[in-house]
């Protein structure tokens, strides 16, 4: 203000009659932004009492968060017992404990003591070191992989898809597993181990012949189709005699199996299988081929219409009932099938709503170079859908991350499965609630962390600048 | 347009083989009942150019997008360098190959950078090596007058540098035959006399084209010859001078009247 009145001055005693400069020759220095717009104050003013209605709610909030707050914080920390080895560490004077009447808290010592058993259920002591093994690959292979920068991406990509499940999967059995023949029938060839690869010839020959009706049927060659079902057979092939080869390991049967181990399984496997098959729906339901398009349509509409929990029972007390005689198949590799179909059908949809928001023009492009379909598919279609429908992929992953709690309905002793047969035990009679914070602790670290790879990978993977 | 002019073209230099590029004999398409083309015949030679005009909805984008069978048709012939279209993938492949296509919308790949789009093809399509794509590449966004934006993305760029990458990528495959499908409708003004420069010169360099465009002083300065359709039929095919000066369809008369 002072400056401008200077300068009027100025022109006044120049001329001797008040002139406005249309130009001005000083600027004025900024002044120093209010209070109400930095620093804590700031904040506090325009975040949480804008206004009297705002001033309100956060009196509100605050007043919740008194009455709630010291209560989970005393009983889960500060009244907390940390240490202990029954029952009696945990109780008051009233049950013959050593705390005060009216104890409340939380009885750790409780997880601890059990611990081993969340972590890998009934898993026998000696071979321990097998899962904590297959544990320590997993985190080792997939931390590296999901870091952008960390080195030998080709490497670790073929490690987690190839090698890393084919050596878990033996570590954790222990491999040596037996195959018999499948398709032929016994009057032809006896049950043997022979049979079994004569059957697997024969069934590769079949889907080739199937995988060719279906090129021929778009129009297309078939020999590029056919070598690579022929490959992937053979790869099959390679995992199904190295899991019947006798390393020497002693063979721990599914049933024994347990805990977050059962947890990571069950999930990990789902989502490795759920998002190609997801994608290969999807794209099967927008085929212009009317037999692809309504066997799709049939897949996503039967598995999305049904209730996980059906779907496992089915799998697990009725398929038995409608297969031969003899034939069994493992629990949990029913149940593995049943959540991987089932969480494809609801993947199949997120991809669908990523390839519809893909504009014609970016086909047309891709057609107009002369990329054949699967070409467009691959480097121009998916990578932009999948990009865009990133939200909804993670969150049928984390849907079905938390699912597999389901399983314990049929009797697979996941944590949950693992927290009743616990409390059934004497030693740490009615001591329940902790089992469910530290389950659902876990459960949340895991599905945050999806939550917030997932936004910086949308961050990272932006590119057009909306 | 005067800008047009000061470059135009020498006719009389124009080497127009004897070789047919595209040869389209009574073709006809409907859209379900609609008849949106309707006995088609267009013959085009190696370097010439044509540029195809008409009121909107007669059906000459959908032309140009039969010859590389973006749009199917139902009857008639059409052969692109000795290739005929029909259902036959392989010969829709090849044919693909050796036709560019530019867009309105220029439909460049967003989550791939400019010189990505522009190599991608050569790659998977036409099988080179990634130095190789590379160098060819960036020799044509050199020539597009574009090549310090290379490792941006597309959304970095404004309409006509877009557009200068899509012919850039559509040059990149070796065409023997480019389309252009309204090149410069989407652009703001100041944009379109950029990109209808870099045609100018794929012009000069005799490149075969068939352009579908608004652009008048274009089609006056750089055609062999005009095609004027409305209502899927092809009225007037004609060099420009006598097209612009005297067209013979009262339907052409009416549209220059309104264009010019």
């Amino acid at each position: 203000m002072s400056d401008t009145d200077s300068q009027t001055a100025l022109y006044r005693a120049e001329t001797g009659a008040l002139e406005i400069a249309f130009v001005r020759e000083q600027m004025t220095k900024p002044m120093p932004a209010p209070a109400s717009e930095v620093g804590v104050v700031g904040w506090m003013r325009k975040n949480l009492f804008d206004g009297w209605f705002n001033t309100l709610l956060t009196l509100f909030a605050l007043w919740i968060l008194y009455l709630i707050l010291p209560g989970i914080l005393n009983f889960n920390f500060f009244n907390a017992v940390w240490s202990g080895t029954d029952r009696l560490a945990c109780s008051d004077v009233n049950q013959g404990g050593e705390l005060y009447e009216g104890w409340k808290g939380a009885c750790w010592p409780y997880i601890g003591a059990y611990f081993k058993q969340f972590i890998f259920g009934r898993y026998p002591d000696a071979e321990l070191w097998r899962p904590i093994l297959v544990l320590i690959m997993f985190f080792a292979g997939l931390i590296p992989m999901l870091i952008p920068s960390a080195p030998f991406k080709r490497e670790n990509i073929i490690y987690m898809l190839g090698i890393f499940p084919v050596v878990a999967f033996i570590l954790l059995t222990g491999g040596n597993l037996n195959y018999n023949g499948f398709l032929l029938p016994n009057a032809i060839m006896a049950d043997s181990a022979l049979k079994f690869w004569v059957d697997y010839v024969l069934l590769t020959a079949v889907i080739c012949g199937v995988v060719h009706f279906i090129v021929r049927g778009m129009d297309g060659d078939s020999r590029r189709p056919i070598m690579l079902t022929i490959f992937a057979m053979a790869l099959l092939g390679i995992v199904i005699f190295l899991s019947s080869i006798d390393f020497g390991l002693r063979f721990v049967e599914t049933p024994q199996w347990g805990g977050f181990l059962m947890t990571l399984v069950i999930a990990v496997t789902g989502i490795a299988a759920s998002l190609p098959l997801g994608i290969a729906l999807a794209l099967g339901r927008r085929s212009q081929m009317p037999v692809v398009k309504l066997l799709s349509v049939i897949f996503i509409e039967f598995w999305r219409g049904v209730p996980l929990i059906t779907v496992l029972f089915m799998s697990s007390v009725m398929l038995p009932l409608f297969l031969p005689e003899g034939v069994t198949f493992d629990k949990l590799l029913r149940a593995l099938i049943g959540v991987a179909l089932f969480s494809a059908a609801y993947m199949a949809e997120v991809v669908r709503g990523g390839l519809q928001a893909i504009p014609k023009g970016q086909y047309e492009g891709a057609q107009a170079l002369g990329l054949a379909f699967w070409q467009m598919m691959n480097l121009v279609v998916l990578p932009q859908a999948l990009k865009l429908v990133i939200p909804g992929i993670v969150n049928t992953f984390i849907g079905l991350f938390k699912d597999t709690t389901l399983v314990v309905f049929i009797g697979i002793l996941d944590p949950i499965g693992r927290a009743s047969a616990i409390r059934a035990t004497s030693d740490w009679q009615g001591i329940y609630w902790e089992l469910f914070i530290f389950i659902g602790a876990v459960f949340w670290i895991f599905c945050f962390s999806m939550s917030r790879y997932s936004m910086h990978l949308e961050r990272r993977l932006k590119t057009d600048h909306r | 347009m005067e800008a047009i002019a000061d470059r135009a073209i020498d006719r009389s230099q124009m080497q127009v083989s004897d070789e047919i590029a595209i040869q389209i004999s009574q073709m006809n398409k409907w859209y379900g009942q609609f008849h949106v083309l309707r006995d088609i015949d267009l013959t085009v030679n190696r370097g010439e150019r044509i540029v195809i005009a008409g009121p909107s909805g007669s059906g000459k984008s959908t032309l140009i997008r039969c010859i590389n069978r973006l749009e199917e048709h139902q009857a008639g012939k059409i052969v692109v360098d000795g290739t005929e279209l029909s259902s036959d993938l392989k010969n829709i492949d090849k044919v693909r190959s050796e036709v560019g296509m530019v867009f309105q919308h220029f439909n460049l790949f967003p989550h791939k950078t400019v010189l990505e789009n522009v190599t991608l093809a050569q790659r998977v399509v036409r099988k080179r090596k990634p130095a190789e794509a590379e160098t060819k590449a960036m020799a044509l966004l050199t020539k597009v007058g574009i090549a310090e934006k290379a490792h941006e993305y597309p959304s970095r760029l404004s309409g006509g540098q877009q557009q200068r990458v899509a012919i850039a990528r559509a040059l990149a495959m070796d065409p023997k035959v480019m389309l252009f499908d309204e090149p410069t409708s989407a652009l703001d003004p100041e944009m379109v006399g950029e990109v209808l420069d870099v045609m100018q010169q794929l012009a000069r360099e005799g490149m075969t084209m068939a352009v579908v465009t608004h652009e008048m002083g274009f089609a006056r300065e750089v055609a062999h010859r005009v095609m004027f359709m409305d209502a899927g039929k092809v009225l007037e095919d004609a060099p420009p001078a006598e097209f612009f000066t005297a067209p013979k369809e009262p339907r052409a008369q009416v549209f220059l009247r309104q264009v010019l």
